[in-house]
Parts: C-alpha cells; sequence; structure tokens
C-alpha cells in the first residue's frame, strides 16, 4: 500500500468537509461536516503512526476522538439554545455583532 | 509490476471503501434532508473505522465504532429531533451564496494534492507491520502521555459540565 493513499483520501475528505461548512446553513449540518474534517485528520495521524512504526499517532487519534465527542456535546447544546431562543438554527440569522 | 501491485487485496479493499466513504460524504453535505445527511455520516464513519483496521490499528477502529456511530451519531439524532427539523425534504439548508464553496474546496484539494504527490510521492507502507496491540497503547496513554491524558480528562469534564448547563431549562 502507497503512504499516498490514504493522505489522499484524507485530503478529499477534508475538502468535502470545508465544503460543507462553507455551503450549509442549518448548524446541525455544519456539526456534521466538522466530524468529517477530524475524521480525515484520524485518518492521517494514523497512516503516518503506521509509516513511523510509533504508537504515538494511535494516541493522538484517539485524543481526537474524544476531544470530537466533546465537541459535539457542546456543540449540539448551543444549537438547541439556540433553537429555543430563536425557533430556528439558521446560522446566517446569527447576526447582531454585525456592524 | 505496477499492475500486479494494484491488485493486492488490501488494495481493493481500500480502493472499494475510500469510493463508499468519498460517495457518502459527499452526500452528507448534498443531500437536503438531515435525517438522511446522518444515515451518510453513519457509512463514512464505518469506512473511516474499516480504513483504520488497514492501518493495523484496531483499538482505535473499534472506538470510532463506539464512540462516533454509538455515541456522536445519536446525539445528532437527538439534536435534528429536539430542534424540529422536518422529516422530510428541506429547502433551505444551504446558504445563499452556497457556490462559493466549489473553489475553495477545489483548490484546497488541489493544493494538497500537489503537496502530498512531491512530499511523499511513492513511499510506501511497511506491508508486514504488526497489528498495534492495546498494551502497547495504553502503554503509551499512561506513560510518556499521562499529562494529555489528564487535560482531556478535565476537558471532557468541562463539555458535560458546559452541555448540561447551556440546555437546562430556567
Amino acid at each position: 500500500m502507497l503512504l499516498n493513499q490514504f493522505l489522499i483520501l484524507g485530503a478529499v475528505l477534508f475538502c468535502i468537509g470545508v465544503y460543507g461548512v462553507i455551503a450549509r446553513k442549518n448548524a446541525v449540518m455544519v456539526l456534521m461536516s466538522i466530524e468529517l474534517i477530524l475524521n480525515s485528520v484520524n485518518i492521517n495521524l494514523l497512516a503516518f503512526s503506521l509509516r513511523n512504526g510509533s504508537v504515538d499517532g494511535h494516541t493522538f487519534a484517539l485524543y481526537v476522538i474524544a476531544v470530537a465527542a466533546a465537541e459535539v456535546g457542546v456543540g449540539l447544546a448551543m444549537v438547541l439554545l439556540m433553537y429555543r431562543n430563536r425557533r430556528s438554527i439558521g446560522l446566517d440569522e446569527l447576526s447582531e455583532m454585525k456592524g | 509490476m505496477i499492475a500486479a501491485d494494484l491488485l493486492v487485496a488490501q488494495n481493493i479493499g481500500f480502493a472499494i471503501i475510500a469510493a463508499i466513504m468519498v460517495i457518502g460524504a459527499l452526500r452528507v453535505v448534498t443531500t437536503s434532508n438531515v435525517v438522511h445527511a446522518a444515515l451518510w455520516l453513519v457509512v463514512v464513519l464505518a469506512g473511516a473505522a474499516a480504513q483504520y483496521v488497514l492501518l493495523a490499528a484496531e483499538f482505535v477502529a473499534i472506538t470510532q465504532v463506539l464512540v462516533y456511530i454509538g455515541a456522536v451519531m445519536v446525539l445528532f439524532l437527538f439534536g435534528t429531533m429536539l430542534t424540529r427539523a422536518r422529516i422530510g425534504v428541506e429547502t433551505d439548508l444551504n446558504n445563499k451564496n452556497w457556490f462559493m464553496g466549489v473553489p475553495v474546496a477545489v483548490l484546497l484539494f488541489a493544493t494538497l494534492a500537489i503537496a502530498l504527490n512531491d512530499g511523499f510521492g511513492d513511499q510506501r507502507l511497511p506491508s508486514d507491520s504488526p497489528v498495534v496491540s492495546t498494551q502497547q497503547l495504553s502503554d503509551q496513554i499512561f506513560g510518556p502521555y499521562l499529562l494529555p491524558f489528564w487535560a482531556l480528562s478535565f476537558v471532557l469534564l468541562a463539555a458535560v459540565i458546559g452541555a448540561i448547563v447551556l440546555s437546562r431549562r430556567d
């Protein structure tokens, strides 16, 4: 197996996730796109870990998974709060700080 | 010789799973139904777990299935239900200038692909490396990486408390 095939797969998923973050208005969909990005990072970490023959990448992949779980928990709590306050989770409506 | 290389079982498995993952990821960001997007995300996450197995990372693959497909997806489905997303096609999931995301993503991918090709052109992964055992991994986590592990437990604690405080109704 080439190293590059995993890295390119990670790059494809990363770019699709970036597109999702830019294009989506619904806050839950943006969180899903962020999950795609974090997964592509994990694939890269594990591919380099295998190439270097070390376990460090596995450790960091586990940490990334844990941080992603925390991020989704807090993110969805914020989305719920937003829905309760304004009956909608469209991110373009959060414009109070616009000059 | 290259053609023979391409037909290794691992490579065929990689190609099939990668194609499924890319299709699933595209559906996640293009579908107009929030529940469908969550279910396509399950496909991508399961494919990622399979790729981790190919990369000799059993424990991470199992953790991926438990945490992501088990817990995070349930959170997402709860989130869609509690915000009363329409179960069905929704028309305004995209920004009004969503098309700006396409050139950004394409340019980013072109840059990454060129950089990766330059940097790691035809480096091979070792094909006979042993699977990383859970014992090795725990020796790492509870040895040299103990401090980040500790910090991580505080992050999780703060996230739990923060989620409770944010979503409390009073």
